[in-house]
C-alpha cells in the first residue's frame, strides 16, 4: 500500500469535552484506500519542543467527500498545539501507515477506552457496510471520559461501562454483561491494562483477538526501530508490522 | 555540478542518508526517488542477528531526540543472502554501516561485505563498546581506534569510511589515528551521549537510562568538529549531525565536508533528502557556482 505525504485542509473541528477534539481533513484530490486500524503521522508546527510527527489513528473516512477524521486526546505539547488549529488551516500528514485490522468475522466485538476508541469507529463502519452489526463496548472511569458515543450507534450495538456507574453498566468493560458472549472475533484498542484483560479473556476462550498498540514512534515507517514491541517472534515495529497485532504473537506482552 | 569524490567513490551529489535513520532505503521509496541521492548508508550490521535494547528506546528532547535502539539488525549473513538482493540495483552508492563488539566481529562483517559487488564502501561504526575491554568504546581511544581500523583494512579493499563518535576529549586525535591506520575517509558525528528524565514517573525515559542525542540540537557541535577534523587530516570528511535543510548541508560543506548525511530529519519529513539536493542546486545556480567543490572547505 503506497504511502503519501499530503497537505490536508481542516474542514471541520468539534470539541468533545475539555480533553478531546476531532478534526476532519480534506484531501486536495482523491484519497487512497485506507484500512481500518491504520494511522497517520501528523506534523505539528509552531512549537520548538515538538519536532517529531505524532501518530494518530484514522477515526473515520468519507471517500465521497474525500475527508478523513482524527479524534485526539490532549495529553501534552503536540496534541495541545493541534487542538489550537482552526478550520481552513492546513495539516501535513504522512499516511496511511501500518497494518490494520483483519476484516473478518460474523459476530464481532469491539472494545475501546479513552483515545483508543478512535480507530474503532471506522472499523464499525466497515462491518456495517458488509451487513455485520458489531457489538461495541466503550469504557471509562466516568461517562465524561467516553467522549464520542453517538456515531457508533449508527453502525452497531453500543454498550457503555463506567467505573462509577454514571452511564451504562457499572464496572470495567470486561465485566459488562455483553462481554462474555460467544464472539468469533474481538478487536480492542485503549489503555494497556484494558487491552491485556480483553486479550486474556479471548485467549482463555479461544476467540480470535486483535489489539492495537500505541508505542512511542519517531519515523512511523519502519526505518528507525524505535517503536518495537517484544513479540513471540522477537522485536517487531509497531508502526509497520502493527499497530494491530493478533494476540497469538503477543504472549510475552500479555504476561507482563 | 554537484558531483563529489570520496576517495575512489564518485557521488552524483554530496547528499547521503545516515545509518539507522533510513532503514535499507526501501522504507522511503514511496516518498522519493532514492536513486537521486549521492548514497545510502544502511542500518548498522553486526556479525550475528541482534534484538537491540528493550522498549522504550526513544524520547523527544528540545530540537532533537534520544535513542537507544542498540543495533537491532538481521546480521551480516541475512544481509548478504536476503536484503542485499532487494537493494543492490538501486542506482546510487549503497554503503553498509559495520558494527561489532570485538575486532574479530568487525573483520568478519567487513570481509563478507567485501564480497558484495554492488557495495562500493563500508562505514565502520567505531562508537560501539568493546566487550573485551570492559565495554569501552573503540572510538574513544586513539590506539584502540587505530587497531580496529588497521585490522579491518587488511581484509577490506574498497572504500573504507570510519565513523567517529563525538564523545571524546579530542576528536582530532582519533581522526588522525584512523587516517594513519588506513582509513580512506572519516564521517562525523555519531550521536552524543545524553539522558532525559520523566519527572512525573520519576524515572529515565529510556530503558537504558542514557542514549544517543541527534537532531538539530547537535548541529553546531558537529559543524565545529567537522571544521577541526577537516583541517587536521588529508582524507575526505563526511559531515553529519542535525542536518535538515540545504543551508545546514552548506554549513558542513563550507566547514570542510566533501559529503553529508541526513539522519533524524528523515523522520520529520521523509522527502527531506531530495529537497536538500534541489536546494544545493538552487544555491549553486543563484551564486554562479559551476562545481560544488568550489565552496568545500572555504572556511
Ligand atoms: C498507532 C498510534 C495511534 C494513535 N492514535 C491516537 C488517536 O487516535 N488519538 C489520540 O489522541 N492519540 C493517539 N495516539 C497517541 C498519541 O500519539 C500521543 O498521545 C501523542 O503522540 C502525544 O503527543 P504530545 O506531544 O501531546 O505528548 P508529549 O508532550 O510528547 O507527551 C505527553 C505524555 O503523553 C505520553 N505519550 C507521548 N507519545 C505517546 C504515544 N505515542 N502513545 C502513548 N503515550 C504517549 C508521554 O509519555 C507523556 O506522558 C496514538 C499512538 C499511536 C502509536
Ligand atoms: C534511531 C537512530 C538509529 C541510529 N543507528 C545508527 C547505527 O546503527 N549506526 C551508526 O553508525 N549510527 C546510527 N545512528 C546515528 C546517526 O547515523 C547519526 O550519526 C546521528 O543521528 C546524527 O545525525 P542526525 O542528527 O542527522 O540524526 C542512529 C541514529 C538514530 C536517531
Ligand atoms: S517509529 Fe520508526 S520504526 Fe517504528
Amino acid at each position: 500500500m503506497k504511502k503519501h505525504i499530503t497537505d490536508f485542509t481542516i474542514v471541520d473541528r468539534k470539541s468533545y469535552g475539555p480533553n478531546y477534539f476531532a478534526l476532519t481533513l480534506q484531501h486536495p484530490d482523491s484519497m487512497p484506500e485506507i484500512v481500518p486500524g491504520q494511522f497517520v503521522e501528523v506534523e505539528v508546527k509552531g512549537t520548538r519542543e515538538v519536532m517529531l510527527r505524532r501518530p494518530i489513528s484514522i477515526h473515520d473516512v468519507d471517500y465521497k467527500n474525500n475527508t478523513l477524521t482524527l479524534l485526539v486526546q490532549i495529553v501534552g505539547k503536540g496534541t495541545r498545539q493541534l487542538s489550537e488549529l482552526k478550520i481552513g488551516e492546513k495539516l501535513n500528514l504522512v499516511y496511511p501507515l501500518g497494518h490494520g485490522f483483519t476484516l473478518e468475522g460474523e459476530k464481532v466485538l469491539l472494545v475501546g477506552g479513552g483515545a483508543g476508541t478512535a480507530p474503532l469507529l471506522y472499523l464499525s463502519k466497515h462491518f456495517a457496510s458488509k451487513g455485520v452489526k458489531p457489538t461495541i463496548i466503550l469504557g471509562g472511569r466516568t461517562k465524561e471520559l467516553i467522549p464520542v458515543q453517538e456515531p457508533f450507534g449508527q453502525y452497531g450495538e453500543l454498550c457503555i461501562a463506567t467505573d462509577d456507574g454514571s452511564q451504562g453498566e457499572k464496572g470495567m468493560v470486561t465485566q459488562h454483561s455483553r462481554f462474555a458472549e460467544k464472539y468469533d472475533r474481538i478487536f480492542t484498542c485503549g489503555p494497556t491494562p484494558m487491552m491485556k484483560a480483553v486479550a486474556r479473556h479471548a485467549q482463555a476462550n479461544g476467540i480470535e483477538c486483535e489489539v492495537s498498540l500505541e508505542n512511542m514512534m519517531a519515523c512511523g515507517v519502519g526505518a528507525c526501530l524505535c517503536c518495537v514491541c517484544d513479540t513471540d517472534e522477537g522485536h517487531k515495529c509497531v508502526c509497520k508490522e502493527g499497530p494491530v497485532f493478533n494476540i497469538k504473537k503477543l504472549n510475552k506482552w500479555m504476561e507482563n | 555540478m554537484l558531483e563529489v569524490k570520496l576517495h575512489n567513490l564518485t557521488l552524483k551529489n554530496p547528499v547521503m542518508t545516515a545509518s539507522g535513520t533510513f532503514g535499507y532505503g526501501e522504507e522511503f521509496s514511496d516518498f522519493i526517488d532514492i536513486s537521486r541521492l549521492g548514497g545510502i548508508v544502511v542500518k548498522g550490521t553486526t556479525g550475528e542477528r541482534r534484538q537491540g535494547n528493550p522498549y522504550p528506546r526513544m524520547a523527544e528532547t528540545p530540537s532533537g531526540m534520544l535513542n537507544a535502539v542498540g543495533l537491532q539488525n538481521v546480521g551480516v549473513d541475512a544481509f548478504c543472502s536476503d536484503v542485499y538482493h532487494r537493494i543492490k540495483d538501486i542506482d546510487t552508492n549503497i554503503i553498509v554501516n559495520v558494527s561489532g563488539s570485538s575486532i574479530e566481529e568487525y573483520c568478519t562483517v567487513a570481509e563478507k561485505i567485501n564480497e558484495l559487488e554492488n557495495i562500493p564502501a563500508i562505514e565502520l561504526n567505531i562508537s560501539c563498546p568493546n566487550v573485551k575491554k570492559g565495554g569501552m568504546g573503540f572510538g574513544t581511544n586513539p590506539d584502540m581506534a587505530a587497531q580496529v581500523v588497521g585490522e579491518v583494512r587488511k581484509v577490506y579493499d574498497k572504500t573504507l569510511i570510519v565513523k567517529l563518535t563525538p564523545n571524546v576529549t579530542s576528536i582530532v586525535d582519533i581522526a588522525k589515528a584512523v587516517e594513519a591506520a588506513g582509513a580512506d575517509s572519516v564521517s562525523l558525528i555519531n550521536t552524543m551521549l545524553g539522558m532525559a528524565i520523566d519527572v512525573e514517573k520519576r524515572r529515565p525515559y529510556l530503558s537504558t537510562i542514557t542514549g544517543g542525542l541527534s537532531g538539530p540540537c547537535v548541529k553546531p557541535v558537529a559543524v565545529r568538529m567537522v571544521w577541526q577534523v577537516a583541517h587536521a587530516v588529508n582524507i575526505p570528511v563526511v559531515g553529519l549531525g542535525g542536518i535538515s535543510c540545504a543551508n545546514d548541508a552548506l554549513e558542513f560543506l563550507m566547514a570542510g565536508a566533501k559529503a553529508i548525511e541526513v539522519g533524524t530529519a528523515n523522520f520529520v519529513d521523509p522527502a527531506v533528502t531530495v529537497k536538500i539536493v534541489e536546494g544545493l542546486e538552487e544555491y549553486c545556480n543563484r551564486h554562479g557556482i559551476k562545481d560544488i567543490n568550489e565552496i568545500i572547505g572555504i572556511i
